[in-house]
């Protein structure tokens, strides 16, 4: 077996901050290379350094890339060899055809215009490939984010890729379309194409991995080889974090009592599909101290409803009844949801959660700039000691509440979306998909401020795609696809499979 | 009790050395920097007419209603829009002011007030569009420049409409009277320069000193001297000079206690807050429980009644109305804003740097109207201006 890439001794330093240090990984031509670590060790980093966004020089050490040494000084450069990245957000031109972004930059053109039978023909094939089965000429905007995966994968292919790197490919897909993506890598490596891929889902990881490189504060930790055996989670996890993770889930004793929270047949439309019912007749309740579940796949509908019960943030022609306590509540606007203590914290921080622009205390106290000020003037001085509260009690990691949120990771910035909610003192919280993107210590953290919440009194959804996660944190789990709620499980009965099953069965019908 | 020390919660002490701060709020203090830079530049240019009494009169009365405006238009440049319309206000009410007072009849205070509805009446019906509607702002206000422009000229027939009632003049061209009777000094100025100075001193010193007590970073004592020191000094030399001359203009008064009432609203007050985080991201706005359509509508509504406000002190300035009234202005204080440091996208941008970058617009205009620079070259260089304080801001950020 040879190698198609080796890097060696790579160090990166950015003023202050030493991001690489002495980082060396070897991937062997025609395998899948997993490359994992926490938020923060380097692995987006390194990803640059081969793909040339940071240029030879600008770093240390080398890359040997087909047995030759390569100085790359842009993406251009690496891309001419194969070597190919997909970001985690993808760079997709929505308003664009499936076929136009394909080729962004590579038409198929003489003299500057541009073949577009050819394009179509060359896409059709590209997405028979990838298993997509939609119109060359269907725009970005009209797919799902499943779907935008595999279009980005088309467009690596159309350029003859060799080395195809994969940051987080899988961290907005359901489990059916992660299976697919990652059966495609599987398809790739017979054809000899090998793939770097990062992720923080290990169970993935352990189901197509060769080998995997472990990176810990910018360092190689170590290189697992699957091949010989396979590797446990939790031996990959003790290498992530330089411990062993006794349990990814925090025990929590559960103390619950009456229902205090009650949804009864809602309902909301598409606000442009006008006749499709996006939310179908739900009714579900949850009690004091409560952790409440919602599984289902992606698009079943469950951030639509939690978007639609929340001050009709999403959808139209809305009907069904809220109780709090037994009474009913208004919820029509988000001020009228949140008087009536009901919190919202989106699956989507930087679009829907933070003003990115602005500190970790001016976010903190937006959704009860009430509660610290009098007559419509806010007292600074309580602003602050409310910021620095949340701080310590969350453990946000920031130099101080005056870092604007932009800069923080992403296990910080839902600890700043998850105080700004608590600071509006919230009877219920709804969290859609609270650990999305969160390395695996941050993880636990948000767990456990879960389930202090729930210890508090407090009735909580959750809404999560991964199923692990859903059956060690809740009480109860409500399975909803095409809008409906189709089953409810206590946590006894409950499990992934059976959780699946329901899915599928629905489905059938 | 809380007992977890300043060390434990992280917030850093006051030890922080005079270069360190400054380099860290660079961008707070570059803009004034810049704006002595260019006054002390036309004061030697000029051989030291820029700061003479007279003149320093003229440079308030001339920049005063482009000051007022980009105190409406910093907001909606902050909630992430723009207002093309401001001078058509301008001169629509102007106009308005004019026929009500010379044709009419009606006394200068209900003309006035009446004015101030109408702009606020302009602003609501722009806002309505921008807000609810979700037109762009860009195309709304476009439609109502033209709109306002034409009906100043169907207003006013085409021709210029004055002279106004003496009491109405005074709103532009008038002083504080001097109670202490001194002659060809008037020690009201110096002693309202002097008390102004006393309360910003009294309430930097308490503002600091709660800081202190909370451990938040502060300007080290040094510098905090220094540029209360400074600022006292550049405020009384400021009124004594005008009080050699025929002391404070009415129009500075009202111009001061606006700027530092849209200080307090834009720093401390939820409304202020919530504009800044409407700019900043609409979306979580919304998902946080701002109303942010009724936030984009009065912050048009604001702009309207300033822009109003404007307007009169500008027709009262002329003592007449003419159908040309207000020509451009809305360019001037959308520059000034953007001079002051505001981001185009929205979310960021202060008062300060708003009245600096109209002083800075000012100073330039009189300092090379001095110098007799003719109006074409004028445009030329505040045109450059503009792009280099921009990009220099723009870099600033990237570092």
């Amino acid at each position: 077996m040879n190698a198609i890439l080796e890097m060696r001794g790579i160090t990166k330093t950015f003023p202050g901050v030493k991001a690489l240090d002495d980082v060396n990984i070897t991937v062997q031509a025609g395998e899948i290379h997993a490359l994992v670590g926490e938020n923060g060790a380097g692995k987006s980093t390194l990803m640059k350094v081969l793909s040339g966004v940071y240029p030879h020089g600008s770093y240390s050490g080398s890359i040997v890339y087909e047995g030759e040494e390569r100085r790359f000084k842009g993406i251009a450069d690496s891309e001419a060899l194969g070597i190919i990245i997909i970001h985690q957000e993808l760079a997709l031109v929505p308003l664009l055809s499936i076929a136009e972004n394909i080729f962004l930059g590579n038409e198929q053109a003489k003299y500057g215009v541009i073949d577009w039978s050819l394009a179509f023909s060359r896409t059709k094939e590209l997405l028979k490939v990838v298993g997509l089965n939609e119109s060359p000429e269907t725009l970005v905007t009209n797919l799902g984010v499943g779907k935008q995966q595999l279009v980005e994968i088309a467009k690596a292919l159309s350029k003859k890729v060799k080395l195809l790197i994969l940051d987080e490919p899988t961290a907005s897909l359901n489990e059916k379309d992660s299976d697919a993506l990652l059966n495609l890598l599987l398809q790739f490596k017979a054809q000899g194409i090998s793939s770097i891929l990062i992720s923080h889902k290990l169970n993935e990881i352990s189901k197509v991995a060769d080998a995997i490189t472990v990176l810990r504060d910018g360092g190689t930790v170590e290189t697992l080889d699957c091949r010989a055996e396979a590797v446990s989670e939790d031996r990959i996890i003790r290498g992530m974090v330089g411990r062993t993770m006794e349990d990814r889930y925090p025990k929590r004793e559960p103390k619950i009592g009456e229902i205090i929270f009650e949804v009864e047949n809602w309902s909301a439309y598409h606000p442009i599909h006008t006749h499709v019912q996006v939310v179908k007749n739900v009714n579900l309740n949850i009690r004091r101290g409560e952790i409440v579940g919602v599984a289902g796949l992606m698009g079943a509908g469950r951030t639509e409803f939690a978007m639609s019960l929340f001050g009709r943030s999403f959808g139209q022609n809305i009907s069904g009844r809220v109780m709090l306590h037994g009474r009913q509540i208004d919820v029509s606007t988000v001020e009228k949801a949140v008087s009536n203590r009901i919190a919202y914290a989106t699956e989507d921080r930087k679009t829907y959660g933070l003003v990115l622009a602005e500190d970790v205390r001016k976010n903190v106290t937006l959704a009860n700039l009430e509660g610290v000020s009098k007559r419509f003037v806010i007292d600074d001085i309580q602003e602050l000691a409310v910021a620095n509260d949340y701080r310590a009690k969350m453990r946000i990691r920031s130099p101080s509440v005056f870092q604007e949120t932009v800069n923080l990771s992403g296990g910080n910035q839902q600890k700043v979306v998850l105080s700004k909610w608590l600071f509006s003192d919230p009877e219920i919280l709804i969290l859609d998909e609270p650990t999305r993107g969160i390395d695996v210590g941050a993880k636990y953290e948000i767990y456990t401020i879960i389930n202090r919440l729930a210890d508090a009194g407090k009735g909580v959804l959750m809404i999560s795609s991964e199923m692990p996660e859903l059956l060690g944190m809740c009480d109860r789990i409500y399975v909803m696809n095409e809008g409906s709620l189709i089953a409810e499980f206590s946590i006894a009965e409950a499990s992934q499979e059976k959780i699946m099953h329901a899915i599928v069965k629905s489905g059938r019908r | 009790m809380d007992t977890r020390t300043a060390d434990e919660l992280n917030v850093s002490q006051p030890k922080t050395s005079w270069m360190e701060f400054i380099k860290a709020h660079f961008r707070d203090y570059g803009m004034l920097l810049s704006l002595l830079v260019i006054m002390l530049f036309f004061q030697v240019v000029t051989n030291g007419t820029l700061l003479r009494p007279l003149n320093l009169t003229n440079l308030v009365l001339q920049n005063s209603y482009i000051v007022i405006m980009a105190l409406g238009m910093l907001l909606v440049i902050v909630a992430g829009h723009i207002d093309l319309s401001v001078g058509s206000i301008v001169g629509f009410v102007g106009g308005l002011a004019a026929i009500m007072m010379v044709r009419w009849g009606f006394d200068p205070v209900t003309t006035t007030i009446a004015c101030l509805i109408v702009g606020g009446l302009i602003g609501a019906a722009q806002g309505y569009w921008v807000a609810y509607f979700k037109v762009p702002s860009f195309i709304v206000t476009l439609a109502g420049m033209l709109v306002f422009k034409g009906l100043t000229l169907a207003l006013l027939g085409g021709m210029s409409v004055g002279p106004f009632p003496v009491v109405f003049q005074r709103l532009s061209s008038g002083f504080i009277p001097d109670v202490f009777g001194g002659e060809g000094f008037n020690y009201t100025a110096l002693f309202l320069g002097t008390a102004s100075v006393a309360a910003i001193i009294y309430f930097s010193f308490r503002s600091r000193a709660n800081q202190l007590k909370h451990a938040v970073e502060t300007a080290p004592f040094g510098l905090f001297l220094f540029k209360n020191g400074l600022l006292a000094v550049l405020v009384i030399a400021f009124c004594y000079l005008m009080a050699t001359y025929r002391g404070l203009p009415n129009v500075l008064v009202i111009m001061a206690v606006l700027i530092a009432l849209y200080a307090f609203v834009t720093n401390r007050t939820t409304i202020g807050r919530r504009v800044y985080a409407l700019g900043g991201n609409e979306k979580a706005a919304k998902l946080s429980g701002i109303k942010t359509e009724r936030l984009t509508f009065l912050t048009f509504v604001n702009m309207g009644v300033l822009a109003g406000l404007a307007g009169l002190i500008f027709a009262a300035r002329l003592n007449t109305a003419t159908p040309k009234a207000g020509l451009g202005f809305e360019l001037d204080v959308i520059a000034a804003v953007f001079i002051g440091g505001a981001s185009a996208t929205g979310g960021v941008g202060k008062v300060t740097g708003a009245v600096i970058g109209a002083f800075v617009m000012g100073v330039m205009n009189n300092g090379m109207s001095i110098l007799g620079i003719g109006i074409d070259y004028q445009q030329v260089i505040k045109g450059l201006v503009l792009l280099a304080a921009v990009s220099l801001d723009v870099y600033n950020r990237k570092k």
